[in-house]
């Protein structure tokens, strides 16, 4: 493989070198710009102390969760299960504004669970506040962490169920042999991933958090911004972010993380004990219908405003869409370049590349944003640059996943048909036509994909240079909710959650079809 | 005229060595245990693995350092010899171009070849669609097609059953005897080797030895060659 492939192996450099140069440059340029401005005060005390505390619970009660849902579900086989493990990775693909939208159906002052506690005479609760934040955690974590646990579960051999079944194995000898072993290889990887990606959550901590108790960094930033146009302190209190997400992202790389993205979980192993049955059942169904009822809720109350949808909301559709697109197309031109040359290149430089494509999952779309807005400012107008930087930084936010997909696939694509290209002398483009491209169609469908999906229902670095002539939908949807106008927001939301399943599906789909094994 | 000029391959340490001259035309076996090195020898000549001394020859040319498409060499892999998200008629045309349509020129020898291995009417196909033998023939074609003089055969036909497997070494040196093909052939069978006819190489104890009269070879073993065989 060593000859034919430098061209590769440079292209590929320059991808990871203009991820690395866009990750580092924003960096550099907060730091320049934190440096002038004053120490941090208490209300930015408050922020990190409010990041960690609703990291941590987010993280606890999703893996707690999870590992008895994943133990029901790995153990019991029922009509609509595998629905059931699909559903568990929709949140990947769920923008998280519709998802917020659909909690409020539920526990919001209007919601369902209001009106059930008012009927019974009992005080009413509310989805607003530092508990409201942990909540809505949960409903994207839980799914993420039971799909880490399965994945544990499902690789057990199943021998070891049915030998612990012949030796007569209870419950608690169960445990202690089989699955406390599998748990605690796991659980510290699934809670230190969970607790990484709520570290940099500013779209919930936006619409259902704020105030002295309810406030993470990266919405603390978004006001310093938007509010007091208090650059210095935007960027300092950046700095403070990117040094929480390097130290949660060093911890994650200090355990072994386990894989989610992987397919199998349909399987089931082969130890399916009688008793707990009900426990399981129950487990499953309250799992089910906490995931499943708010945003059942919002289809039922956004459909009925689909008709009357503002013109503005179909703007903004529009420009989402343009965005998903760019953003679907520049993150597997950088993750494709990145795997090609990573299965082409030395060990070493393997590594560095495959690392600088992985930088996305610890950085923070707001420190990107507030460094690109610090760079760019001075220049052009920041509406103006609102969605090529969507664009942008969804690609890179995607790309790890995009690697995670394409890298093994690029292997086994050389490994097995490498020999034959070289004898038949096809290098670049010819290569990438009639080898690469089509026998890469299925994680390619599926990058482009989760790409799109993400940047349409992105709700981060738009909210930092966007103006209402350039509001993507998720962002004219939160503008919506500001001026309580909840009906037309359900309807919005309704569309985004449409558009994006739709695009994603298009992607993933036109992988699949007419694919040749 | 194929050359191995005290060539070495060192593949951690294991070490094969080979030094001997295959005439234009000769049709050759390689036989030896697995693990021998038979795989790498051809993977060697054919230009994918780098050799660690000595020099290849063809025809008095030094193809030491050339790139595999740039030697006069196709090579049948053990499988993987087609892409299967291409048709039969496409993976054929690899052969002869690289070209996005192939020329009037170039389908009508790949018709004339997909009669000549008996497909005529399956070039629609893909590969997925077609018998174990089939995709075999289709994968010789393509070698053929590529009109390279010298062809590298990795056993590519040992998943077939014993009649199957006769029948394409006989279409192999069919087409390689109408075409002045120089051949070289991997095989574990002694009986391959006989189908062959020619000359034999014996790969033992990190040696690839002088291609020797099939006939005698086999008639009077070296210990190598006996142990293998079992007799």
């Amino acid at each position: 493989m060593a000859y034919g492939a430098q061209p590769l192996i440079r292209l590929g450099q320059i991808a990871a070198g203009l991820v690395v140069l866009l990750i580092a440059g924003t960096i550099l340029a907060v730091a320049w710009r934190a440096e002038a401005s004053a120490r941090l005060g208490a209300a930015d005390w408050a922020a990190i102390r409010f990041t960690l505390w609703q990291a941590a619970w987010s993280a606890i009660l999703s893996v707690a969760l999870a590992i008895p849902l994943a133990r029901a579900l790995a153990r019991r086989r029922f009509p609509g299960r595998s629905a059931v493990v699909t559903i568990l990775g929709a949140p990947f693909i769920l923008p998280v504004i519709v998802a917020v939208l659909g909690l409020l159906a539920i526990f919001g002052r209007n919601g369902l669970l209001n009106a059930g506690l008012g009927a019974l005479g009992l005080p009413e609760v509310t989805i607003y506040g530092a508990w409201g934040v942990v909540l809505a955690h949960v409903f994207f974590n839980l799914p993420l962490a039971t799909r880490f646990l399965l994945q544990a579960w499902l690789s057990v051999p199943s021998e070891r169920f049915r030998l612990a079944a012949s030796l007569g194995f209870g419950p608690a000898a169960t445990f202690r042999i089989i699955e406390w072993p599998l748990l605690r290889a796991t659980v510290p990887g699934a809670a230190l991933v969970i607790f990484l990606i709520c570290t940099t959550s500013f779209a919930v901590a936006l619409t259902l958090g704020g105030g002295p108790s309810a406030t993470t960094i990266e919405l603390a930033i978004y006001q310093a911004f938007r509010f007091d146009f208090d650059l210095g302190r935007a960027a300092l209190l950046a700095l403070v972010q990117l040094g929480v997400t390097t130290v949660a992202g060093l911890l994650v790389l200090g355990v072994a993380v386990p894989d989610a993205m992987g397919g199998g979980l349909d399987r089931e192993v082969a130890y399916r004990p009688a008793r707990g049955r009900f426990l399981d059942g129950l487990m499953i169904l309250l799992a089910t219908v906490f995931l499943v009822t708010p945003i059942g809720a919002l289809a039922v109350s956004g459909v009925a405003a689909l008709p009357g949808l503002p013109a503005e909301v179909w703007w903004a559709a529009m420009r989402s869409i343009a965005t998903a697109l760019g953003s679907a197309l520049l993150c597997l031109v950088l993750s494709l370049s990145i795997a090609l040359a990573v299965v082409r290149a030395r060990r070493g430089v393997a590594r560095l590349l495959d690392l600088a494509g992985l930088l996305g999952i610890a950085a923070s779309p707001l420190v990107i944003g507030t460094g690109l807005f610090i760079l760019t400012f001075p220049w052009i107008a920041p509406s103006r640059l609102a969605l090529p930087l969507t664009g942008l930084v969804n690609a890179i936010m995607a790309m790890p996943f995009a690697l995670r997909a394409l890298i093994p696939a690029v292997a086994r694509v050389e490994a097995d048909y490498g020999k034959l290209a070289d004898n038949l002398g096809l290098r670049g483009g010819a290569r990438l036509r009639i080898l690469i491209l089509p026998r890469l169609r299925r994680p390619i469908g599926f990058s482009a994909g989760l790409a799109a999906a993400l940047s349409m229902g992105d709700l981060g670095v738009v909210a930092l240079f966007a103006d209402a002539g350039s509001a993507t939908l998720p962002l004219q949807l939160y503008r919506l909710m500001g001026a309580y106008r909840m009906e037309a927001a359900s309807g919005a939301a309704l569309l985004l959650l449409g558009l994006s399943l739709c695009i994603f599906w298009v992607f993933d789909r036109g992988g699949r079809v007419d694919a040749d094994a | 005229m194929l050359t191995l000029d005290a060539v070495e391959i060192a593949r951690g340490a294991f070490c094969l060595r080979a030094d001997f001259v295959i005439p234009g035309g000769a049709l050759v076996a390689l036989i030896g245990a697995s693990g021998a090195g038979k795989s790498t020898l051809l993977e060697a000549i054919g230009g994918f693995v780098p050799i660690s001394g000595g020099s290849i020859y063809w025809s008095g040319a030094d193809i030491t350092r050339e790139p595999p498409d740039r030697r006069p060499v196709a090579t049948l892999f053990q499988d993987n010899n087609l892409f299967p998200h291409l048709t039969v008629s496409a993976n054929m045309a690899l052969g002869l171009t690289l070209r996005r349509r192939p020329s009037a020129a170039d389908r009508k020898q790949v018709t004339e070849m997909l009669e000549r291995v008996g497909l005529d009417g399956l070039g629609d196909r893909k590969p997925g669609a077609l018998s174990g033998g089939q995709r075999s023939r289709v994968a010789l074609a393509r070698a053929v097609l590529q009109n390279r003089p010298l062809l590298l055969l990795d056993e590519p036909f040992a998943a077939l059953g014993p009649a199957l497997k006769a029948e394409m070494i006989g279409l192999v040196v069919g087409l390689a005897r109408e075409r002045g093909k120089t051949l070289m052939m991997i095989t574990h069978d002694p009986q391959d080797a006989h189908l062959l006819g020619d000359q034999t190489i014996l790969i033992a104890d990190g040696r690839a030895e002088e291609p020797a009269d099939t006939k005698r070879l086999f008639s009077a073993p070296p210990p190598s060659l006996a142990s293998y065989l079992g007799t």
